[in-house]
């Protein structure tokens, strides 16, 4: 169900209640979330936690089970897939990608000069303005990433949402992403993300939001990224560090290490 | 030699069929593009043989045979799509169940009830030689129509092809793209069937957009190349036909293999070039 009559003036979106399940499994249970027009939120949480469900209800490509979905009117969403669900053996050039994002209005298959003025601009502005007749395959991690950021941007979008956007990526182009996304963010672009990265990306965010099928917490890293939040998020124990003001998250594995001692004695 | 060439020009059943067999080649080649992108290159057998199943009621029901068989394939083609959007099972999956079934029961109907009305060897086998003017019209402006379709909803048939759920999400109405595509290609193979036979027709969908794939990146590029290797093998395979005296179905399509031979060859050997460039 979406609505938009009871959002407050700076929201874009406000989930209240949202239930989604496949079959009888719940996949997000009882989410209450809001999303406003300056967020800038990473959504963490183990694999199957719900956190790309999350992401697509937002962008209102899955129904919720139950619960309200409330949207600005005239809401623009532009969403970036995860790396790895792209069919990188598709026959587009990084321009013909691009350009999806004009799908509407102009019935003619070639783009207007001002289309292509648009895209060769927002190319240029993602550092990649001499990659438009590439494949998209022949890009490195960041720059593919940047192509499909490039095409939500196009569509000039309010909320930006991205899954994984530095999943298999090194930690220049991290570091580049992240940069990238706090220029857009400064711009007045919101932004809501998913990563498992909790050290390179997620301790780096304004506002995190720990998911494991209902939220866990949520608000700035600092007082979510905590031994208790981290353990019920993920199931697993964590250990905090602080270092220059952050927190960095370390694995506890002690417990392991003594299962590991006690089965290579069972072995000799 | 040249006398020779233009010899079978002066016959007005090889000038139809050249037409019928160019034209219907271009139509597959441009129609196979979306067909072969979207994983679902077994559609043109499944699709030719679930109309063989409309054949044997539309011949049972005594109506016309194109708008029997028309309908049984353009209903085969949307529950195909139509389990396909459920995403419980894959596309090859959803094609193997209804046309094999749609299949079975036009040969248990034949058991049942006798052959009747229309020749069904020509249906299986195809008979490009016995078209006439109407046929060639006929063919000549479905491609016209498919060509103007594909044109207008170039954007959105990229755009659901590539990534349907983005391109939901984006405001495409993803399911009137997939149920247009389907409607086109029934459309396609129902009026290529007479001319090819059911058993070749998944060939001229797949081959040419192939082997366009093979010699470029862009999709632009993909569906210009697709149509003119889907012409060409139309034209040289229905020449050759003439010359060798063999049929013309098997004739285009060995034309398209072996395009599709020289291409994989010579793409092959330029992307081992920069790697035994390193040694």
């Amino acid at each position: 169900m979406s609505r938009q009559s009871i959002l407050r003036a700076d929201e874009l979106i406000r989930l209240d209640g949202v239930t989604c399940a496949y079959g009888s499994e719940a996949v997000l249970s009882d989410i209450d979330l809001s999303i406003g027009r300056q967020q800038f939120s990473g959504i963490v949480g183990p694999s199957g936690s719900g956190k790309t469900t999350l992401l697509k209800v937002l962008l209102g490509s899955t129904v919720p089970r139950r619960g309200a979905v409330h949207r600005a009117s005239d809401l623009r969403i532009g969403y970036v897939p995860q790396v790895e669900t792209v069919d990188w053996n598709f026959p587009v050039t990084v321009a013909e990608c691009v350009l999806m994002a004009r799908t509407r209005g102009r019935m003619v298959p070639w783009p207007s000069r001002e289309e292509r003025a648009a895209m060769h601009d927002m190319l240029s502005r993602l550092g990649i303005g001499d990659l438009s007749e590439r494949h998209i395959r022949e890009l490195s991690g960041g720059q593919q990433q940047r192509v499909f950021v490039a095409r939500a941007l196009l569509g000039d979008p309010q909320l930006l949402l991205m899954d994984e956007p530095t999943s298999g990526v090194d930690a220049r182009t991290r570091h580049d992403v992240l940069h990238l996304l706090e220029e857009l963010n400064r711009a007045g672009t919101a932004i809501v993300l998913t990563t498992h990265d909790l050290n390179g990306l997620a301790s780096h965010l304004p506002h995190l939001v720990c998911l494991n099928t209902a939220i866990v917490g949520q608000g700035p890293p600092r007082h979510v990224l905590t031994a208790d939040i981290l353990e019920r998020t993920f199931g697993a124990p964590m250990e905090i560090l602080e270092h220059a003001g952050m927190p960095i998250v370390l694995d506890q594995y002690s417990h392991l290490h003594g299962n590991v001692v006690s089965l290579r004695k069972n072995a000799s | 030699m040249i006398d020779r060439l233009l010899r079978p020009f002066e016959f007005e059943f090889f000038r139809n069929g050249l037409i019928v067999a160019t034209v219907a080649g271009a139509l597959c080649g441009l129609v196979g593009v979306y067909v072969v992108l979207k994983g679902m290159s077994y559609i043109g057998h499944g699709l030719s043989h679930a109309i063989f199943g409309g054949f044997a009621a539309s011949a049972l029901l005594g109506i016309n045979f194109v708008l029997g068989a028309g309908v049984w394939g353009v209903a085969s083609a949307l529950m195909i799509n139509g389990v396909t959007r459920r995403r419980v099972i894959g596309a090859d999956a959803a094609i193997g169940v209804i046309t094999t079934a749609s299949f079975a029961l036009g040969l248990t109907l034949f058991a049942i009830f006798g052959r009747r009305g229309r020749s069904f060897d020509a249906a299986l086998f195809g008979s490009i030689l016995g078209i006439d003017r109407s046929d060639v019209v006929a063919i000549t402006v479905l491609t016209v129509v498919v060509a103007i379709v594909i044109f207008i909803g170039y954007r959105q048939l990229l755009f659901t092809t590539f990534d349907p759920e983005v391109a939901e999400a984006s405001g495409v109405r993803t399911a009137w793209v997939d149920a247009t595509l389907m409607l086109v290609l029934a459309t396609s193979i129902l009026a290529t069937m007479q001319v090819l036979g059911v058993t070749l027709i998944a060939a001229t969908l797949v081959i040419p957009a192939t082997v366009a794939r093979m010699l470029t990146n862009s999709f632009a590029h993909m569906l210009l190349l697709a149509t003119a290797i889907g012409a060409l093998s139309g034209f040289v395979g229905m020449n050759l036909s003439y010359h060798l005296d063999i049929q013309s179905g098997p004739s285009i399509v060995l034309v398209g293999a072996g395009l599709f031979t020289v291409v994989f060859a010579a793409t092959g050997v330029r992307r081992r070039r920069p790697l035994l460039g390193l040694t």
